[in-house]
């Protein structure tokens, strides 16, 4: 959490530096402890004190993950149409706008391409400013068209999940994007090319049970919430406390559904071994 | 008979005729004239209540207690023939998912299916038809042997979703349902996918990506139940009517937003009230597809599946 935003959501890592005034703090929630901006930013927004991995957006994974910072977006211009017209409280038209507004983002998934240690990669990852980061048309398009690129490009693909669920303001249509992505990610199977899924806080709901849990290697960041159901469901179906750490990353991995948890400062030579890995028709 | 709330001139008439019927029987007067006349108006009534349904009394009848759930779709089908298969071969017999092999006029046919419970103990084993990720494993494992022996698959969806358990979360409900997903692109055997009675959210898709996809007349598919929206969206559970309505949740809605291939009419007044009729209505339907699906091409089979829904949604891109 940011003492002061110098301008709320919009501000991409690099222009974030940039405009970062002195004498700017970041407060630890997990342990208090409080670092000057600069340096937390340096950490990749990781607690230096206690580990906490802050939320963070698709600017900043693209900053980390990218040699030098540089890619290029794919598909920007995808916007969401209030399809069935959805009115609860407020109108999703209205919600739609308000998201944009104040995220300067279009919708809740980007598509970054570019080289990590000199590999090239496509990062799909969600912003979960936007609306939660949930799960709509828009979202399920960019999954598909990123795949279509990696497919032509014989490119890797990395998503990085953020996101609350499914988009209720899409009722079906967002239900199908669990379909739509499942479909896709059969085809980039198919092509022989990587999927690695990060699932980072929180992963819950559609989005875990599609894309989320599809990876060739499905990873997460520590401590994170990942699950089908979310913990309050949970608890008043069952009556009775969750016991510790349930639905976190680590009780993932021991249960068998992770491949590894990665500390963000591993990210991405962790991703870069592995796709020299999986690359290996190159030796002969 | 259980009526549902809106139902109640319904009811009021069909009481009527059960009296007439009985006065004519012990007392020999001729009542004929009357009981057709009564016959008549409510079938015009009938008519009239169920060709304006709103989007929750379509909710309401997809939940009518007396409506048919899986099996006995399957006993009809079938002529009452087939062998329920159990287990995901891993960790137990999911008793909220059934499966199993049969014929439908000769041919073969893997059946699979969520499964209410039709008494109290029943519902309380069958968890309402909430599967685990048991019964998910066990719908994939039953549709790999279909695809092995080239054996066309059905499925009848029926559930108020995934059962939000703790053991569900400890065994990857997430991962389970997204690996049908994943996995009946693949499945190189035609898919027909039929909605008898609830169809919510992820709990329904994991055994809902199908060459066909049909809703019975008066039931629902939608990302969440109309209440959990209420509940969610206006913090309160009072607004389930009009989140029924926002959803779009019915078959017309489904269809005409092209996210199913069809709708299968019901019997006047819902399923239940002439279950052999719903169930010819439906037997015709897999019947009028399966061959067309039988004779398409394996590759064209899986492409045609996965273009369909890849094309899922509308947005803008100016
Ligand atoms: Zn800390």
């Amino acid at each position: 959490m940011w003492f002061k935003r110098t301008k709320e959501g919009i501000t991409t890592s690099t222009s974030e530096k940039k405009e970062t005034p002195e004498g700017l703090w970041y407060k630890c929630p997990d342990c208090k402890e409080i670092t000057p901006a600069e340096d937390h930013e340096k950490n990749n927004w990781v607690c230096n004190a206690c580990g906490y991995h802050e939320r963070i957006g698709s600017a900043e994974y693209f900053h980390i993950l990218f040699d030098e910072g540089k890619y290029k977006l794919l598909d920007e211009k995808l916007k969401a149409i209030d399809a069935l017209q959805f009115t609860d409280t407020k109108p999703y038209a209205g919600r739609l706008k308000d998201a944009q507004q104040n995220t300067g983002l279009n919708d809740a998934m980007q598509t970054g391409t570019g080289r990590i240690e000199g590999l090239p990669l496509v990062v799909c990852c969600m912003d979960f400013s936007f609306i939660g980061g949930s799960m709509g048309v828009v979202v399920g398009e960019k999954i598909s068209r990123a795949i279509d690129h990696c497919i032509k490009n014989k490119k890797a693909l990395l998503i990085i999940s953020k996101s609350g669920g499914a988009r209720m303001m899409e009722s079906a249509f967002s239900l199908m994007q669990m379909a739509k992505t499942s479909a896709k990610l059969t085809l980039l199977a198919e092509a022989g090319l990587p999927y690695f899924s990060l699932c980072t806080d929180p992963t819950t709901g559609g989005v875990t049970a599609s894309y989320a849990m599809l990876g060739d290697i499905n990873m997460a960041e520590p401590n994170a919430l990942i699950g089908f159901a979310g913990p309050r469901v949970v608890k008043e179906t069952i009556g009775t406390d969750l016991p510790a750490g349930f639905q976190r990353s680590e009780f993932l991995l021991e249960k068998g559904f992770l491949d590894f948890i990665v500390h963000r400062k591993e990210l991405k030579s962790r991703l870069a071994k592995l796709i020299t890995i999986f690359n290996n028709e190159k030796v002969k | 008979m259980v009526y549902l709330d809106f139902e109640s001139d319904i009811e009021q008439l069909e009481t009527e005729l059960q009296k007439l019927r009985e006065v004519g029987e012990k007392t020999g007067i001729d009542t004929n004239a009357a009981i057709v006349d009564l016959e008549k108006q409510l079938l015009e009534k009938k008519k009239e209540i169920y060709s304006h349904l709103s989007a929750w009394q379509k909710v309401q009848v997809s939940r009518h207690p007396e409506r048919p759930y899986t099996i006995a779709y399957m006993d009809y089908v079938t002529g009452n023939n087939w062998i329920e298969l159990h287990g995901d071969r891993n960790v137990a017999d999911d008793k909220a998912m059934v499966g199993g092999l049969g014929q439908i006029e000769g041919h073969s046919v893997m059946m699979i299916g969520q499964q209410k419970g039709i008494n109290t103990k029943m519902r309380q084993i069958r968890r309402f038809g909430m599967a685990n990720p048991e019964g998910y494993r066990k719908a994939l494992r039953l549709m790999r042997m279909a695809e092995k022996f080239n054996i066309p698959i059905i499925t009848f969806i029926d559930t108020p979703g995934a059962y939000p358990g703790l053991e569900a979360e400890e065994r990857g409900q997430g991962e389970a349902i997204a690996r049908n997903l994943f996995e009946m692109f693949r499945i190189k055997v035609p898919i027909i996918c039929i909605i008898i009675g609830e169809g919510a959210s992820g709990g329904a898709l994991g055994i809902g990506i199908g060459d066909k996809v049909l809703m019975l007349e008066n039931t629902w598919y939608s990302v969440i139940s109309p209440e959990s929206c209420s509940s969610i969206l206006w913090r309160s559970w009072d607004h389930k009517e009009k989140a029924a309505e926002a959803l779009k949740l019915t078959a017309d809605d489904m269809l005409k937003n092209k996210l199913i291939d069809g709708i299968i009419k019901e019997p006047l007044g819902g399923a239940h009230r002439d279950m052999n009729q719903a169930f010819e209505f439906v037997k015709k339907e897999i019947l009028k597809h399966l061959p067309a699906l039988k004779k398409e091409k394996k590759d064209k089979l899986i492409q045609k599946r996965i273009e369909k829904f890849a094309q899922m949604g509308v947005y803008t891109e100016k």
